[in-house]
């Protein structure tokens, strides 16, 4: 203990006779944890903001029916052609309903399953809106939007109108804002809408939807499931979608695998849906820790300047601890010590200055009609990002700090006090 | 009270750089405790090389080096800085104080180091050190405001601080003016006579060396009279 109090009385006594250098060295450090944390924070925030942009929005895992081909052909199931090749042409897809069938059973099932979150079904149809004798393309989609506002977070993306009129407004229907403003259809107009099956219905605007991404704004509208299953003509078991939540993302295709083949569906998992997304996300990540890594590894070649310059001023201090009984491995210490304390005196002032610059950078507004719900820069407040700070301060100021110090504790005694 | 507290046995050194120079020649002797011994010869006659042997801060050597008995031929270079801070005192040339240190802590120093007390204790030893070289009155000041006398006298206070076996001068007026080399001389004296400490200095002071007890005079890297 008192060896230890020794070692950093020493080092503290050399630190203070050089303060300039030393301040200049700590600056140095400050500087590049301080951006290494304002870079990560916001580029943390900004990919969060524009994976929120898909993957808040989407389902983990998609049940649904689509339109295919039989994956087997009837004549792969005679036996007669067994062991044989079968050339095919002109398959046309079979004639099946877009319905997932028993879908109050299979809700039921997911239900029960721990892994999920919860499920909100669906029913979506391809409609037309009729403005005077102009059709307009359209997708309407029949939600619960409680379930949808609890899982795919609805009400941020419903500028004007409240969602849960959608329940309460009988045959109402929110409308894509760009879809909107072509029908010039104001909150409380009554909109005209054709199924593809030739069915009319009016239906009531209660509200805009506007997702930031313009060509779906223009086809996109929302309304109730039991409206949806009106103008289709269905029964109220008709669902065409079951949108699952899960605890881990990162379970998604094994679940989604596991689903089809359970539920006899189609079953899309959200990597596969969006694998650009995450793409673009691991290297805005990469980037951005290459950039910050580059700039305490530059802060670490400034310690290594100040320690060794340090080491020829002290020469003569080193030989006569040398020389007085203070062994290599204590002149080591300290100028370990001195690194140390360099780096972890402005990796300290790094983080807290880090913070700061993060939480400036929050408050700049940033409006942009893409993105309604965003007020400010995006900022991410991880606390990994200020973990992985620490720890590289300390790791680059302690090798900054190795070399200099081997080379200290390696002066002779001898040619110092000889060459006087 | 005549034990052998170092010996010389056989030590022969070469520097090799740039050519094979034998600089030491089968050099024997010995130092009895309580001895007040100067080395004196020539300038390049080995005298100060012998002396930094004799410290066990230059390893590179033939022969063997025991001190209080103990061979210091195998020792690693953290033993040897042990015995360094606990059976020996420099006192060199040039000060060497440490300017970042008030005097008072260039004077511990050593001392805790050894960790042998407190610092409480090893505080109150180095004013006693200060005290007999009547510079306590300086105990708070730097080394740099202090005049060359001052600072070798420090330097004194520093090598007594763990009342090492022996106390190893090299030149150690040979910066000092005639008055203040008298002082140190007289304090060297002091501690012979009244401490009973064992010193061997190294010095080309020819007056100097008249007035200690022995005299090892060496020429061309051997001991020509002991």
């Amino acid at each position: 203990m008192i060896k230890f109090k020794l070692i950093a009385g020493i080092s503290l006594s050399l630190l203070l006779a050089r303060w300039k250098q030393t301040l200049v060295a700590a600056i140095g450090v400050t500087f590049s944890i301080t951006m290494f944390i304002a870079l990560l924070s916001f580029m943390g925030g900004l990919n969060s903001l524009l994976d929120g942009l898909i993957v808040n929005r989407t389902a983990h895992v998609r049940l649904y029916n689509e339109i295919l081909p039989s994956r087997q052909q009837p004549v792969e199931q005679s036996d007669d052609f067994k062991n044989k090749y079968a050339f095919i042409h002109s398959i046309k897809p079979r004639n099946e309903r877009l319905e997932i069938r028993n879908s109050g059973a299979v809700i039921a099932a997911i239900r029960k399953d721990p892994r999920v979150v919860g499920i909100a079904p669906k029913v979506t149809t391809q409609v037309f809106y009729n403005v005077g004798s102009i059709e307009l393309m359209g997708v309407v989609n029949g939600i619960d939007p409680e379930a949808e506002n609890r899982l795919f977070a609805f009400s941020e993306y419903v500028t004007t109108g409240n969602f849960m009129d959608l329940k309460n407004v009988p045959n109402s229907i929110i409308l894509g804002k760009a879809a909107a403003e072509k029908m010039l259809a104001n909150v409380g107009d009554v909109i005209q809408v054709t199924t593809s099956n030739g069915e009319r219905m009016s239906l009531k605007v209660v509200g805009y939807y506007q997702s930031g991404l313009q060509e779906v704004d223009k086809v996109q509208s929302y309304a109730s499931i039991a409206t949806t299953q009106k103008l289709l003509g269905e029964t109220n078991s008709y669902i065409t979608d079951i949108q699952v939540k899960l605890k881990d993302i990162l379970q998604a295709p094994a679940m989604a695998k596991e689903y089809g083949q359970l539920f006899d569906v189609e079953a899309m998992d959200i990597q596969t849906a969006n694998a650009q997304f995450e793409t673009g996300s691991f290297i805005r990540t990469l980037i951005s820790y290459a950039v910050g890594i580059t700039l305490l590894i530059v802060a670490g070649f400034g310690i290594y300047n100040i320690l060794n310059m340090m080491i020829y001023e002290k020469m003569d201090s080193i030989a006569i601890l040398k020389a007085t009984g203070f062994s290599g491995k204590d002149v080591n210490h300290i100028f370990i010590a001195i690194a140390l304390s360099i780096g972890v005196f402005g990796g300290f002032l790094g983080l807290v200055f880090g913070f700061g610059l993060s939480a400036a950078i929050d408050q700049i507004p940033f409006n942009t009609p893409a993105l309604p719900t965003i007020k400010t820069y995006p900022v991410d407040y991880n606390p990994n990002f200020y973990i992985i700070a620490t720890v590289f301060s300390i790791l680059t100021t302690y090798f900054a700090g190795y070399f200099p110090s081997r080379k200290a504790s390696r002066i002779d005694p001898v040619i110092i006090i000889r060459g006087k | 009270m005549n034990t052998t507290v170092l010996e010389a046995v056989h030590i022969t050194k070469y520097f090799h750089d740039p050519l094979d120079i034998q600089v030491l020649k089968d050099i024997n002797f010995y130092l009895n405790r309580s001895e007040f011994v100067s080395v004196i010869g020539k300038s390049g006659c080995g005298k100060s090389t012998l002396l930094y042997i004799l410290s066990t801060m230059d390893t590179d050597y033939e022969g063997d080096l025991l001190i209080d008995g103990v061979s210091m031929r195998q020792k690693k270079e953290a033993e040897l800085a042990r015995v360094r801070n606990e059976k020996i005192g420099f006192v060199f040339q040039f000060h060497y104080l440490l300017n970042e240190f008030t005097v008072l802590r260039n004077v511990m120093l050593p001392g805790l180091k050894l960790g042998l007390h407190s610092e409480a204790e090893i505080e109150h030893r180095a004013y006693e050190k200060l005290k007999i070289l009547g510079i306590e009155q300086e105990a708070l000041k730097r080394p740099n405001q202090l005049s060359g006398g001052q600072k070798q006298r420090v330097a004194i206070a520093r090598a007594l601080i763990n009342d090492p076996l022996i106390i190893m001068g090299d030149e150690p007026t040979g910066n000092l003016d005639k008055k203040n080399s008298e002082i140190v001389f007289e304090i060297f004296k002091e501690l012979a006579e009244v401490y009973h400490q064992t010193l061997l200095i190294v010095t080309h002071d020819n007056e100097f060396a008249a007035r200690t007890q022995r005299i090892i005079e060496m020429e061309d890297g051997k001991i020509i009279r002991q």
